[in-house]
């Protein structure tokens, strides 16, 4: 299986000083997706900036992970909700502008 | 520097407790944290400013600095040197002591945003993060955006050059990734985002990858049809008038519209709407032969 995009999760937790378990509770939460190859486990490296802003929450704000959870998916409707913002700005110009 | 009062920062009293500190720093923090508030830049500044009078007024030390300096805390070192030559000057033979060295002030605001602060579970002060990410913004005209194009632009001194896809969208938003603030600790770097600011200074209208345009039509053309050259993003066109077209009357030519974001090769469609125009300054003759045409309905 090709590893490029993916990050072990032993060597991940090394590197940010948490446990193991972190991630296993993001996955309990369905909040990150694992890869396992060869036994062992690994993230997507698309998945990074998202895992390192729910360990800020939880180390730094000390959001549980129900917390993270809602928060998680609030974000992704105000996303949602920007982009859709832009959409309809631009459409609201084309009228004014007939 | 202006003076920042801390207390005021965190919205505590003088006497605040550790723990009050503590409080009143997590709830502005959980409220201004980047995380929960992307693209705030109030939000970011507030979160800042909170960081930093957590980090003087939490630690006991650095607090007492504080209350007793006021604004000239960061310069307590000097003071105290200054005053301890004094009692040095009046009782010769005293021993130095209690002074602070310069590591003790070094990096109060080094810490600061993202940075290496210890969080209340322990996790060590070495923990790599990610750096700040920049945003700007990229005024460019329709024109620039119907291909695809390579700019390159300055950020932080900084030449970076980038691909602009055609299709892209006024608001529109894209990231360059490992382009934004040095990551802490040798944690990667930040990512630009960069906002599309897309002018249109063209007769087209577009709405998404649609555009829209008008056409004067003469009334002959209009009631006997014919051929009229029309103009698209990308030349003109010839378009066939049928007999009898009525003002308003809206064609779509298929795939003559804007190009669409990242899919090479596909356009949306543009619309032509025709605007009939009726003869002024009529000539004696005219009038006569539209009143005989009158007569004839």
């Amino acid at each position: 299986m090709d590893t490029t995009h993916l990050i072990s999760i032993t060597q991940f937790c090394t590197n940010y000083n948490v446990p193991v378990s972190f991630i296993d509770a993001l996955q309990e939460y369905e909040l990150v997706e694992i890869t396992i190859s060869e036994s062992e486990n690994y993230l997507k490296t698309n998945q990074l900036n998202d895992v390192e802003k729910m360990l800020r929450l939880h180390y730094d704000l000390e959001i549980n992970f129900e917390g993270i959870d809602a928060i998680y998916n609030l974000l992704k409707q105000v996303e949602d909700l920007q982009s859709e913002i832009t959409t309809l700005r631009n459409k609201l110009n084309f009228y004014e502008n007939l | 520097m202006a003076f920042i009062d801390y207390y005021k920062t965190l919205g505590i009293l003088k006497t605040a407790t550790e723990s009050d500190i503590k409080k009143a720093y997590r709830k502005l923090a959980r409220k201004y944290h980047p995380d929960l508030n992307p693209n705030d830049k109030e939000a970011e500044q507030k979160f800042k400013e909170a960081n930093e009078a957590n980090e003087v007024l939490s630690n006991a030390e650095n607090r007492k600095k504080y209350d007793e300096y006021g604004e000239h805390w960061q310069h307590a070192e000097e003071y105290e040197k200054a005053k301890q030559q004094e009692q040095y000057q009046r009782s010769a033979g005293n021993q130095h002591g209690g002074s602070y060295s310069e590591e003790d002030y070094s990096d109060f605001f080094g810490s600061m945003f993202g940075g290496r602060g210890q969080s209340s579970q322990g996790r060590s002060q070495h923990v790599k993060f990610k750096g700040q990410d920049f945003n700007a913004q990229l005024q460019l005209n329709l024109n620039d955006v119907y291909t695809t194009d390579k700019r390159t632009l300055t950020v932080n001194n900084k030449n970076i050059r980038i691909t602009i896809p055609a299709g892209i969208e006024n608001g529109q938003i894209i990231k360059i990734k490992g382009y934004g603030g040095k990551g802490v600790n040798n944690g990667p770097n930040g990512d630009l985002y960069i906002e599309f600011s897309i002018l249109n200074n063209t007769a087209f209208q577009r709405d998404g990858n649609n555009l829209y345009v008008s056409v004067d039509l003469d009334l002959y053309k209009a009631l006997l049809g014919g051929e009229i050259m029309v103009n698209t993003f990308d030349g003109k066109v010839k378009l066939t008038v049928k007999p009898e077209t009525q003002n308003g009357t809206k064609v779509k030519l298929k795939g003559k519209g804007f190009p669409k974001y990242k899919k090479e090769g596909q356009f949306g469609d543009l619309y032509v709407t025709y605007n009939i125009k009726t003869p002024t300054k009529l000539t004696e003759k005219e009038k006569e032969l539209f009143t005989e045409l009158s007569k004839l309905r």
